[in-house]
């Protein structure tokens, strides 16, 4: 689908020069929902702009299947954005337009006539599930039904793909899971391909197959979403996986042991078992599992013991039991 | 006051209002264009161009600048040729719209300029033309801003066509100033100045309501 190839962003600033995006390489394959995480400022929102073109490479090649974007003409150009959807976090409809004229933009600007552009918008409000709001304006639409909106508009002109740039951050945690699957949705019977940018795990733990992490616009680690979550390299990685306070879990201030659930085994046994085997006093900081796609997914936190006795029999046994795991060292994150 | 005097406010109501109408849509078939072209060639538009941004940024500063009865009396020779005559109503059009356009102009910017640049960023991302942007975006999403700027246009028109009654202007102004100023007939210059205010707040009333109207952004 997309082959990046040293990409560079430089942006010229009074007080000099910004390096947004350095040196990436990156393939994004067909089909796949791939994500793309790191903190503000990463250089996430650039680095997606450059896919697209609404930002220019200083540097690299951007390959949208057969076509580098960089040398395309702006005929081509355009035409390539048709099959590159994209959303945004503030969502950006037309606030004059009624939902269903918004939908057909797209169409309206491709030459496709009214009424068959009208057809279309609304077999789209179907997928999006949002018949209701046909004539409504946006102002009269809540955070996830613009969102919906903007989705269906990014669809109209069947998209090989579609970039969603923060598309829930904007959202509450409910309305965001919805969104979430929504997009899987599309990606599983459409087959359209979709990258998620996001600075948050648990989005890409949802419903991402693979993830970029990037820090100071360099893509540090790519993986499949389970080695990035049961082993991240990147520091980076470590630090986005741990869970923050936003999700309930208060960031440890001593050493700790993560151990992660991946479907395999599921918290409480694996606990009890683990205070049963070691006979220790183990101080849980957190925890958080879900069920995602029918497997317990997610991660508790134990206090760290401080002799070494007791942190190696925690650790043996979690490697007897095949439980990915790993010591946190404060000083280090 | 006898049938002569009301007869004679009657028709300066219909000259001001001739001279008025005609120069707000003449300034504007001018002035969006102008705009247009501000909006897109500005450092932060969807073509900027600092070079053509420069020229057309310093003409119009220029104009705008001049004093309006100082540009009446300036571009006489202008008027002359177009309309054939420098007094009454029709020439007043001339510089009314000399004046106006440039002002309309940066009106039109400004109002381009409050579009959501993400919205702007999503119809590119969408494979947009400019010429799209423009036609299909900017100016649709600019509309009640738009408006309010034309009944703003509207009134500082109005106080224009006044002035312009002191040289030789037709209208309202000129009633004003051949009776209360030549014949101190001051009861006569009251009501003219009553009808003026009355005609600016009528305008602005009832832009304002149809921008109420026509703006989708508002909850219903
Ligand atoms: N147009 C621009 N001009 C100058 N600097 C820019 C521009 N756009 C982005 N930057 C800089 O590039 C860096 C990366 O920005 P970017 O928006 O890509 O980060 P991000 O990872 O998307 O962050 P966030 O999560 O906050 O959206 C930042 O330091 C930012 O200040
Ligand atoms: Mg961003």
């Amino acid at each position: 689908m997309f082959y990046l190839e040293n990409v560079s962003k430089i942006f010229p600033t009074t007080d000099g020069k910004v390096s947004a995006v350095q040196q990436v390489n990156l393939e994004i394959r067909d089909g796949e929902i791939f994500g793309i995480i790191g903190f503000s400022g990463a250089g996430k929102s650039t680095l997606v702009r450059c896919l697209n073109l609404l930002e220019r490479p200083t540097e690299g090649r951007v390959l949208f299947g057969d076509l580098d974007l960089t040398k395309a003409s702006d005929k081509e150009l355009r035409e390539a954005r048709r099959s590159i959807g994209m959303i945004f976090q503030q969502f950006n409809l037309l606030s004059q337009r009624n939902v269903l004229d918004n939908i057909c933009y797209p169409l309206e600007i491709a030459g496709v006539d009214k009424k068959a552009a009208r057809e279309r918008a609304k077999e789209l409000l179907d997928v999006v599930d949002l018949a209701d709001k046909t004539y409504a304006y946006p102002s009269q639409l809540s955070g996830g039904q613009k969102q919906r909106v903007a989705i269906a508009r990014a669809l109209a002109t069947n998209p090989k793909v579609l970039l969603c740039d923060e598309a829930t951050s904007a959202l509450d945690p409910l309305t965001t899971r919805n969104i979430l699957t929504l997009l899987q949705d599309i990606n599983k019977k459409m087959g359209v391909t979709i990258v998620i940018i996001t600075h948050e795990m648990r989005v890409v733990e949802q419903i991402c197959d693979r993830v970029a992490v990037m820090s100071s616009g360099v893509v540090e680690e790519v993986g499949t979403v389970q080695e990035i979550f049961e082993n991240p390299k990147s520091e980076t990685g470590k630090k986005l996986v741990i869970p923050d306070a936003s999700e309930g879990i208060p960031v440890p201030t001593k050493d700790f042991i993560r151990i992660v659930f991946d479907g395999r085994s599921s918290y409480e046994p694996v606990l009890s078992q683990l205070i049963l085997h070691t006979g220790l006093e183990l101080n849980i900081l957190g925890a958080r599992t879900e069920d995602i796609n029918g497997t317990a997914y997610g991660q508790m936190l134990i206090e760290a013991p401080s002799d070494r006795a007791s942190l190696q029999a925690i650790r043996d046994f979690l490697l007897a039991k095949d439980i990915p795991s790993e010591l946190v060292s404060m000083q280090e994150v | 006051m006898d049938s002569q005097i009301l007869g004679l406010l009657a028709q300066g109501i219909g000259e001001t209002f001739y001279m008025v109408v005609v120069s707000t849509v003449a300034a504007y078939v001018i002035g969006i264009p102008l705009g247009v072209l501000l909006y897109v060639t500005a450092e932060d538009g969807i073509l900027p161009n600092k070079v053509i941004y420069a020229i057309f940024s310093f003409v119009i500063n220029v104009v705008r600048s001049v004093p309006f009865l100082i540009l009446v009396v300036a571009i006489l020779p202008f008027t002359r040729k177009v309309v054939g005559t420098t007094i009454g109503s029709t020439a007043t059009i001339v510089p009314l719209v000399v004046a106006a356009a440039p002002f309309v102009a940066r009106m039109v910017e400004s109002s381009l300029k409050e579009v959501d640049a993400g919205v702007i960023e999503a119809a590119k991302a969408m494979g947009s033309t400019n010429w799209q942007i423009i036609r299909k975006v900017l100016i649709p999403e600019a509309r009640p801003s738009l408006l309010i700027g034309m009944t703003i246009s509207f009134a500082t028109i109005l106080g224009y066509s006044a002035m312009a009654g002191f040289v030789g202007g037709g209208g309202l102004g000129a009633i004003a100033v051949n009776y209360g100023y030549y014949r101190y007939q001051v009861d006569v210059m009251l009501i003219t100045v009553a009808i003026l205010v009355l005609i600016v707040q009528i305008f602005q009333e009832g832009g304002m309501r149809l921008v109420d109207k026509i703006d989708r952004r508002k909850k219903l």
